[in-house]
């Protein structure tokens, strides 16, 4: 075990960083591996958790299908981002607070540090403080360190709580489900994260039960030099209802971070997921440099009259990589996929989703608005697929892209797949900037010009950010204000 | 500290030591005939050296040039060039396609033009024709490198033909360049026709580019098709592939725009196995104006591969990529276009689209209308739809009367007519129309769709 030494940049004295206010540090003790991964790792992490064999086997043999693809050069390449090579020996793979050794039984247990640093964040983990109806397992450095309301989701038989807990407790169900939607040898960064996840959350909403409050995870990336695996697995059994949040933030730090995550939704006969995700890695500064590398499979598998939505505000990480997809294998079983990402300065973002259909009379909806400024680059890359068995299959692709400045770049490649001639696919896409006509009309009536900017290009992203949950949806506009503040004007 | 470059695999060509002997017996003849100047073949050396290096795209992970075309039947297949061409009576080709006196046609027979089929040239004022060589952006404008198709159609550079016309000029009569492929007697026969073409300032030309093959016999071509209009040129260039249904088509055309020029470019495809149409034009000057509009139909097994590219590299221009598709049988279509507005190329107006009807159950169609846009000041807009022939539409038609069938291909025909009106002269245009009514009980006998749904 090796403690790092750490750079720590605080906001103040790193101007150019202005906004990203979640880059302060914490000072906790955090147990972690020599950096590296090979299967002795694998092991070590798996041990830490005291998990069964067949938890280590998987890992075991995912590590050696991502070896494998290592080996023979096979990182995906094919995104339009261009980064350094990551060199996956020189990350830690597993950093925990140590505290985490005689796990708190109670949130009074929790180191008073790490409290502080989520209600820093606005994350309140004491219950009493809570934010109206919202559950939180809060994931600190891919460790879960509390999740609140359990006791009373349990009532209603919903589990929710970390994965770590949920292989201890729940054998039976991760096993069913862990690598149904999301297999480790679906891609290279998958293959990664199921060998060495080290924690995420695990939900189980029972047949016809309604979660009645919002469940919430909020990922927080905190010891340098470390990778963040986490791993998340969503199951709504027939008929169950689920609206599920994800915030994510990391410190300011000039290295790049790794975030290589899994979420798999599962969505049986009449169920519905919803899930939201506020990505607000840190992005680097503004001239490039550190910010979290985010590669993350997102996809989730519907039954009959099932459905899965997904929406996501992506304005941080200095590159994003993200295909949140629904494979709409039941019949009537409907898809969404909402989405806003934002690259300013020299942030790159290549996301977008992919809709596979099977099932007869499947439906599906996706909705794109990329965001571009300074020297940001943002990529809508999305896949319809209409297989032979989806009669009467409909999509409809509406992806928007607004630029800011002369510097930076939008582009638009979905691809589109039709194998059934009863399917429907309709793709559109336009490209503009903020017009001088509605600048002028906002600021003859006195609004500032950047403000004016923001009231447009949050009035442009509208139709997504009203996806969200309320409180998420406050959030997200603010955050694209200071996304983008320096970039108009 | 390297940055991730995509790398595109090389394939080794399964029968490199037929195309290589074919390759020696071409150079070897050409010098025995005098005609091999030095630049000449550097040229094809180039050629030859980088279709061996690149070899067939068989292996298509990672490289979306050909994500949706698989080449390994004509890797395996021995195509040969070289031996004597099949002769063939002029009404013979005439029976085929139109040859009206009122066009200037030139008929090259598998590659090499044939005067004894050919219209006598030099007639019209300002127009000339030359051989491919004297072309001064021989090879600038369609690039060997990675391009296994433009590699081996560079090694076997032969005369082709230059159409030079001059700046003022006004091409009176249209082009008409025919490409006739003959059987091949052991094997099938390669092709590699090859045409340049430069309008001069303010000239205008209609350019009419016609593939046909003279037998069923399969066979390979590649056509590579290089244009540079000067400033305020203007060009229609009107293309129709109607090779046999057992012959592999891979034609390049890339386009050069200067100023205030105007290339307006239809297709036509019915024909081929495997038929891909790759065009590209770079939009160098202000106020030019490019058109890239196409109709493809495929029947039975058929596919049929549209590479659509407009890059914008100076502001001001517009661009309009759209392309139509009707599937049929178990046959696929491809359209992969691209828009790039490049830094700089503010108050670009550029619009794609890509419209689909599909047919029948087994039918695909696969596109990919993508922009990349690196300019903040313009308006880009791109759309693609797959559907089937609209059910109430027929129910209306029917309920008026019209049969069944009828109305399906009333339907058809509209779809296709859009793009076909756009050919600009009648005797082409009405050909066109011929053709697609010829096909139309093959694409609904291989109909599924309407009745069924």
């Amino acid at each position: 075990m090796t403690t790092q030494e750490r750079l720590t940049i605080s906001r103040e004295s790193q101007l150019e960083d202005s906004g990203y206010k979640w880059g302060f540090t914490t000072d906790i003790e955090m147990e972690m591996a020599p950096k590296g991964v090979n299967a002795d790792i694998v092991r070590l992490i798996s041990g830490k958790k005291d998990e069964p064999e067949w938890m280590l086997e998987w890992r075991l043999k995912a590590f050696e299908y991502w070896n494998g693809l290592q080996l023979q050069d096979a990182e995906p390449r094919w995104a339009k981002l261009r980064y350094p090579e990551i060199d996956y020996q020189d990350i830690y793979y597993y950093a925990a607070p140590k505290s985490q050794d005689d796990a708190p039984k109670s949130l009074d247990e929790v180191d008073p540090e790490m409290l502080e640093t989520f209600d820093k964040l606005g994350i309140p983990l004491h219950e009493r403080e809570r934010l109206a109806g919202v559950a939180v397992d809060a994931v600190f450095d891919s460790v879960s360190v509390a999740t609140t309301y359990a006791d009373q989701l349990e009532e209603r038989g919903i589990i929710f709580c970390s994965f770590t807990e949920a292989v201890q407790k729940h054998p039976e169900l991760v096993q069913k489900y862990l690598g149904s939607v999301v297999p480790y040898t679906d891609n290279f960064f998958a293959a990664l994260n199921s060998a060495v996840f080290s924690d995420g959350s695990f939900v189980y909403i029972p047949p016809g039960v309604r979660c009645p409050i919002e469940l919430m995870t909020y990922f927080r990336i905190n010891t340098e030099g470390t990778g963040q695996f986490e791993r998340t697995l969503i199951v709504a059994d027939e008929g169950a209802y689920v609206s599920y949040l994800e915030g994510c933030t990391a410190p300011i730090r000039r290295t790049s971070q790794l975030h290589a995550a899994v979420v798999e939704l599962v969505s049986l006969d009449r169920g519905e997921i919803k899930y939201s995700t506020i990505q607000n890695w840190y992005p680097g500064t503004k001239d490039g440099q550190g910010g979290v590398y985010n590669f993350v499979t997102k996809r989730g598998i519907t039954g009959n009259d099932a459905k899965i939505s997904w929406t996501q505000v992506e304005t941080g990480s200095a590159i994003t990589w993200k295909y949140p997809s629904v494979i709409l294998r039941g019949d009537n079983s409907v898809g969404e996929f909402y989405s806003v990402a934002l690259a300013n300065n020299y942030q790159q973002a290549d996301t977008g989703t992919k809709m596979i259909h099977i099932g007869k009379n499947t439906k599906s909806t996706i909705v794109s608005k990329g965001i571009s400024a300074g020297h940001g680059e943002n990529t809508y890359r999305g896949g319809v697929k209409i297989l032979p068995g989806a009669e009467n299959a409909t999509n409809h692709t509406q992806c928007d892209s607004l630029l800011v400045g002369d510097q930076c770049g939008a582009h638009t490649v979905p691809y589109i797949e039709v194998r059934n001639p009863t399917a429907r696919l309709e793709h559109e896409a336009s490209t503009s900037k903020v017009s001088d006509e509605q600048l002028f009309y906002l600021m003859a009536r006195g609004i500032s010009e950047e403000d004016a900017h923001h009231m447009i290009i949050t009035g442009w992203s509208r139709d997504v950010i009203n996806e969200l949950p309320f409180e998420f949806a406050l959030e997200a506009g603010q955050l694209l204000k200071v996304s983008l503040e320096g970039a108009v004007g | 500290m390297t940055l991730n470059v995509v790398e595109i695999p090389t394939n080794v060509v399964r029968h490199l030591d037929l195309y290589r002997q074919d390759w020696d017996n071409f150079v070897a003849a050409q010098a025995s005939n005098g005609v091999a100047t030095n630049p000449v073949n550097e040229f094809r050396n180039v050629g030859w050296r980088e279709f061996e290096r690149v070899g067939f795209p068989i292996h298509r992970r990672g490289n979306e040039l050909w994500k949706y075309t698989d080449l390994r039947g004509i890797d395996r297949a021995e195509f040969r060039s070289g031996s004597r061409s099949k002769t063939f009576d002029r009404n013979e080709l005439a029976a085929k396609i139109p040859l009206p006196s009122e066009w200037q046609n030139l008929v090259f027979v598998d590659g090499r033009l044939d005067r004894s089929h050919s219209d006598s040239v030099g007639q019209q004022a300002g127009v000339r024709f030359d051989s491919v060589s004297s072309f001064a952006d021989l090879g600038k404008l369609a690039q060997c490198a990675d391009n296994a198709f433009v590699s081996l159609n560079s090694a076997f550079l032969d005369d082709g033909i230059f159409v030079d016309v001059d700046a003022g000029g006004f091409a009176n009569k249209p082009i008409h360049l025919v490409f006739v492929t003959t059987e091949f007697d052991d094997g099938h026969r390669a092709v590699y026709p090859r045409v340049a073409a430069s309008i001069g300032s303010g000239a205008e030309a209609m350019l009419i580019e016609t593939h046909v093959s003279i037998s069923d016999a399969a066979h390979l071509s590649a056509p590579v098709v290089e244009i540079s209009l000067a400033d305020d040129a203007s060009l229609k260039h009107y293309r129709a592939q109607l090779d046999n249904e057992n012959s592999y088509h891979f034609a390049t055309t890339r386009v050069k725009q200067s100023s205030g020029s105007n290339y307006q470019s239809s297709s036509f495809s019915i024909g081929c196995s495997i038929g891909r149409n790759d065009v590209f034009t770079h939009l160098a000057g202000e106020h030019a104006v490019s058109t890239l509009h196409g109709v493809y139909l495929t029947t039975n097994r058929q596919h049929q591969d549209n590479e659509i590219s407009t890059t914008h590299l100076a502001p001001h221009c517009t661009s309009d990529q759209y392309y139509k598709g009707i599937l049929s049988g178990r046959s696929r279509a491809v359209f992969s276009g691209k828009i790039t507005v490049e830094r700089g190329a503010q108050k670009t107006d550029a619009s794609q689209k890509d419209l689909n009807l599909l047919l029948s159950h087994g039918a695909e169609v696969d596109t990919k209308p993508s922009l990349e846009i690196y300019a903040d000041d313009v308006k880009c807009g791109h759309g693609a739809t797959a559907g089937y022939v609209d059910e109430d539409t027929l129910f209306y038609l029917q309920s008026r009367g019209v049969d069944y069938d009828t109305a399906q291909a009333m339907l058809i025909r509209g779809f296709a007519a859009e793009i076909i009106s756009e050919f600009g002269d009648d005797t082409l245009r009405e050909f066109l129309e011929n053709q697609l009514d010829e096909l139309m009980p093959v694409l609904q006998i291989a109909s599924d769709t309407i009745g069924t749904a």
